[in-house]
């Protein structure tokens, strides 16, 4: 076993050597290295029945040729054969079954979602990585810092990311350390990493998300306990907060984005971001689901849709300049087609008879997110 | 402020909508040279037909026919003119990242990158890929099965110029505003109201449907037609492999488009009512559209390569005087496909964060495909095997097929396998995957598919010389194009980037654009066959059977009369031509009055109304909506009431047809 490791180590080594950073073939991390290993396992599977194929598209028609000198052994009668038949079907089905194997061992073993700490690697660090129009933002909850477009892990330690978004899709791609995962708004997605050796590893944003797209990049770089501890102290000492409103700020669009950091998080501001309710007067969705759940409000919560909305205060030009909505006319309780009021209307000192009912239900609902609360209440379950 | 640039104000007026004279794109020099091309060609080609009166024949012999060999042929016109289109796009992100490498910005903002390679996307699919085997199986299928049309010739026209009108709808958003930015399947929410505002995302959403409509009526009559219209005699196993899968996609395309068509729906019903389906808020989910689209989107990669399946089956077993081997094999392989490309859509977003389970077994569907296509290539290579294999050009293509597709296929089973999707997601390896089985299957098939029912259509053969010229600097080109896109997707780079920070992936860039160039003089050469063919076409004539071949479509005159054939056929089991060779069989010379359906103008005037409604529902210009729409109403009502539908070619006319076909 041990062997045939090195050997497909001295065959990605091969491409490695050709100058450029083959980071699928030469991972700095464990999840990278199984899935490269998974990769040349099934190219060489396939290798069984690719290369005979290859030889006879090319062999067949050239032995078989119209005006060859011996043709005695043309048959068209030939148009049938159990035997064939049988090695056709039957080769193609036992290298899937192999592949399938190898396909259920290691998709289980490579779960995104699954936590590291079979690896024994030491204690694992949390990251929660927010993708933004068009940047990265990594909160690092145990540190209580954030960093825009870098990303400083510990080698050898395993990464735990949360991922959001704050708009649309994107994913999370740093090749040299294993696959990607997508970001989503208003979701919460896994992925759990690590880097064994030291170094600086590209990364980006796998998933075309609009004119800033090209510059959603960052340099994730792999060190040593002490030095990444010496990265979060100086930020402490020297950056900013980041609150709801730096964060809000910082959420606008914008392009090319260079690396900057916050020196503290708020509270549960990953739970905000991940239920959209950063903004004040929103309605966090856990709440949302909790009052659908008991029945919705009817016709009295469509009134107060400004506290819900959230898409529109985001709305977008195609060259990525955010274009600034009027704010609509509430028609009291339902209106047809428009985009629901605008927040602002919230923040007056009249509230509208839904959200009144909403928070007869539950004082806190726009005070605080749900999960961060009943992970609280519940002991996290 | 995100960028210099601003969108053109949004702006009402009851008569134009939110169209505005700031929407033509009069600052953008490629976009105004484009024009002027287009302007001066249009131009050309309107003196040249007034001149030599071709209008009226045009509008009678073309435009309303019914003949479903002529809507073939016009298929397979509207799909070249788009692949030059599609093409120029290609050509266009090539160049630009060749360029910006490093810092660099290349040629493109953003702003028009992201609108080509949606384009490219969208046209190399909808109105490439599809309108080519729509075109093979608008032409080849009725005559293989002994048929003298479709079952319904009207609605054959009407889809034509259905398809027809989304493509123009396309084609218009480059000089009327502007396309969508969001990558070829537009995944919300970046699709959504508030992501894409503009009309770019309206016209993807029009032209899709109207095309659409077209797509799913024609699969349709393509199966009634060879469910009911098959010459007496001709059972389902006796069919030919090319009719077999036309059988089989269209299946797929009656089952799968209206998936697409009822998403795209709710997507418009999202940008236009204010509807929640996929947005980020009020309980909105962006998932199930991705999870709509590609249960949608997976059978669409299946629908355009099985009837190339088809295509490839034909050829090889002509040119190697062999039947093919395994039919029966080659049949349930295709139905296989056919039922397994409907379980597999998750194998496009692994990364979204499915379970593990979830994931295998996605995986292990997809690759359970891998077994019927694979038996499908060794029926290929048995076929060829004890035969006596003809070299020429639609042979070349099919070689070049097998190579190319079969590499495309191990890349494509690598991408099933989930965790190896985890790296490989959206990375340029996918693209060069899906562009390996897209180029080396569909186009190489088409391509061979063209050099061999070409004689048939016009009577004369393509040219060989430039034939080869085209398949060699095609074969090579794609090679040479994304070999290095399979490289750069093992470093991790990501798709869709219109610029990149890392230098030292531009000689791999620049490699991928020499490619395309390849790529480009191979088109060249396409077109100047065509040319030299049609100026040679004296030397080039052949008879009806210049290839020796197997199936019933070569037993008509080439090109085939209105009729098809002189007699209602009836047949004896598989490979009917070679059986009536076999028999030295003839047509009965007692010929009868043949009943035929007759052309009619309502499919390209409700056309019309429905590209004017589509424009005007992308403008927002209310009251041309509803007057076209009601007018597309009117005259398909009016057209229920023309029972002047039918006539009959005389006896006479039939002798005298056929006796210049036999002088010919």
């Amino acid at each position: 076993m041990y062997r045939t490791r090195n050997l497909l180590l001295a065959a990605a080594g091969a491409f490695a050597l050709s100058g450029c950073q083959y980071d699928v073939l030469s991972p700095a991390g464990w999840v990278g290295d199984q899935q490269r290993d998974l990769l040349i396992i099934s190219v060489l599977l396939m290798l069984i029945v690719i290369l005979p194929v290859l030889f006879m598209s090319v062999y067949f028609p050239l032995k078989y040729r119209a005006d060859r000198e011996d043709t005695s052994d043309y048959d068209p009668e030939f148009e049938h054969s159990n035997k064939l038949e049988a090695v056709v079907w039957g080769v193609p089905i036992l290298i899937i079954v192999a592949l399938g194997y190898y396909t259920y061992v290691y998709t289980h073993r490579l779960d995104p979602y699954r936590p590291l700490d079979h690896l024994e690697a030491g204690a694992p660090v949390e990251i929660q990585a927010v993708s933004l129009d068009w940047k990265w933002l990594f909160i690092y909850p145990e540190q209580g810092i954030a960093s825009v477009n870098e990303l400083v892990v510990p080698a050898g330690r395993p990464i735990n990311f949360s991922l959001s978004s704050s708009t649309v899709m994107n994913t999370l791609s740093i090749p040299a350390l294993g696959g990607m995962v997508y970001s989503m708004a208003g979701m919460e997605t896994k992925l759990h990493l690590i880097a064994d050796e030291e170094g600086v590893y590209p990364g980006r944003s796998a998933h075309y998300s609009g004119p800033g797209f090209a510059g959603m990049v960052f340099d994730t770089t792999a060190t040593s306990d002490e030095e990444f501890d010496a990265w979060v102290e100086g930020i402490r000492a020297e950056a900013g907060p980041l609150t709801r409103e730096t964060y809000l700020a910082l959420e606008e669009p914008s392009m090319n984005v260079p690396v900057s950091h916050y020196g503290s998080v708020e509270d549960g501001l990953f739970g905000r971001i991940v239920e959209m309710c950063v903004e004040e007067g929103k309605v966090c969705m856990g709440h949302m689901m909790m009052v659908d759940d008991m029945g919705g409000g009817g016709l009295d919560g469509v009134g107060d849709a400004a506290a819900y909305s959230y898409d529109r205060a985001r709305t977008i030009d195609g060259f990525g300049n955010r274009i600034e909505l009027p704010p609509l006319e509430s028609h009291g309780g339902g209106h047809g087609t428009e985009h629901g009021t605008d927040h602002e209307a919230l923040n007056g000192t009249e509230q509208p008879n839904g959200l009144a009912y909403v928070l007869a239900m539950d004082p806190n609902a726009l005070c605080s997110p749900f999960g961060t609360q009943t992970e609280k209440e519940t002991n996290g379950i | 402020m995100a960028s210099e640039h601003i969108q053109p104000a949004e702006t009402f007026s009851p008569i134009f909508g939110r169209l505005t004279l700031d929407w033509i794109p009069i600052h953008e020099p490629i976009l105004i040279g484009t024009f002027a091309g287009v302007a001066l060609g249009g131009l050309l080609v309107f003196a040249l037909m007034t001149y030599f009166r071709l209008w009226v024949p045009f509008w009678k012999n073309w435009v309303t026919t019914v003949d479903h060999k002529k809507i073939g042929i016009m298929y397979m016109v509207l799909a070249f003119i788009m692949m030059v289109r599609g093409f120029a796009d290609a050509l266009m992100m090539r160049g630009q990242q060749a360029m910006a490498a490093g810092g660099s910005e290349g040629w493109l903002p953003p702003h028009h990158y992201d609108q080509v390679f949606t384009a490219h996307g969208v046209i190399m699919i909808f109105f490439v890929a599809m309108a080519f085997i729509t075109g093979f199986m608008n032409y080849v299928m009725p005559l293989q099965i002994g048929a003298r049309d479709v079952a319904f010739p009207f609605l054959n026209n009407f889809s034509l110029w259905m398809t027809v009108a989304g493509a123009l709808l396309v084609n218009i958003s480059l000089f009327v505003g502007e396309f969508a930015r969001v990558g070829w399947l537009a995944f919300p929410p970046l699709s959504g109201a508030n992501y894409s505002t503009g009309p770019g995302m309206d016209y993807y959403l029009w032209a899709l449907q109207i095309a659409g409509v077209g797509t799913t009526l024609s699969g349709i009559n393509m199966i009634a037609t060879i469910v009911k219209m098959r010459a007496p005699g001709m059972k389902l196993m006796d069919m030919p492999i090319f009719t077999w899968t036309a059988l089989i996609t269209n299946v797929l395309i009656v089952a799968a488009f209206p998936v697409l068509t009822a998403t795209l729906a709710l997507l418009t019903l999202d940008r236009y009512m204010d509807f929640r389906f996929f947005t980020n808020d009020f309980g909105g989910n962006a998932m199930m559209y991705v999870n709509l689209i590609w249960i949608w989107g997976h059978p669409e990669v299946y629908i355009l390569i099985i009837p190339c399946f088809g295509i490839i089956s034909e050829i090889v077993s002509t040119f190697s005087r062999k039947p093919i081997f395994g039919y029966r094999t080659m049949v349930w392989a295709t139905g296989c496909i056919m039922v397994l490309s409907f379980i597999v859509w998750l194998h496009h977003f692994f990364t979204m964060g499915s379970g593990a389970n979830v994931n295998t077994f996605f995986g292990i569907t997809t690759m359970i495909i891998a077994v019927p296509t694979g038996v499908k290539i060794f029926n290929w290579l048995f076929t060829m095997y004890k035969g006596r294999v003809r070299l020429e050009v639609p042979m070349l293509w099919t070689i070049g097929f097998l190579v190319t597709f079969t590499i495309g296929g191990m890349t494509g089973v690598m991408l099933a396998i989930p965790p190896v999707d985890f790296q490989l997601h959206n990375t340029l390896f996918l693209i060069a995957h899906f562009h390996n089985v897209i180029i080396g299957g569909v186009v190489f098939a088409v391509f061979a598919g063209v050099t061999y029912w070409w004689p048939k259509a016009f009577g004369f053969k393509l040219d060989e010389v430039w034939g080869k010229r085209a398949f060699w600097l095609w074969f090579v080109g794609f090679y040479v194009a994304f070999m290095p896109l399979y490289a750069l997707g093992l470093m991790g780079v990501t798709r869709r980037m219109n610029s990149y920070p890392d230098a030292a992936w531009q000689p791999y860039f620049i490699v991928a654009a020499i490619g395309a160039v390849l790529i480009l003089a191979g088109i060249l050469c396409n077109f100047m066959n065509f040319y030299v063919s049609i100026r040679d076409r004296k030397r080039l004539a052949c008879g009806n059977d210049p290839w020796d071949a197997r199936t019933l479509e070569w037993a008509t005159q080439s090109p085939p009369a209105p009729y098809n054939f002189p007699e209602d056929i009836s047949v004896v089991g598989r490979e009917a031509f070679w059986q009536m060779k076999k028999e030295n069989y003839q047509f009965s010379t007692d010929y009868q009055p043949i009943h035929m359906p007759k052309g009619t103008a309502s499919g390209v005037v409700i056309s019309a109304f429905a590209l004017i409604f589509g424009f005007a529902m992308v403008w927002y210009i209310w009251w041309l909506a509803i007057a076209s729409f009601v007018a597309m109403l009117a005259i398909g009502i009016a057209h229920t009431f023309n029972y002047n539908r039918d006539y009959y070619i005389p006896a006479d006319e039939v002798r005298q047809t056929e006796a210049k076909g036999a002088l010919a």
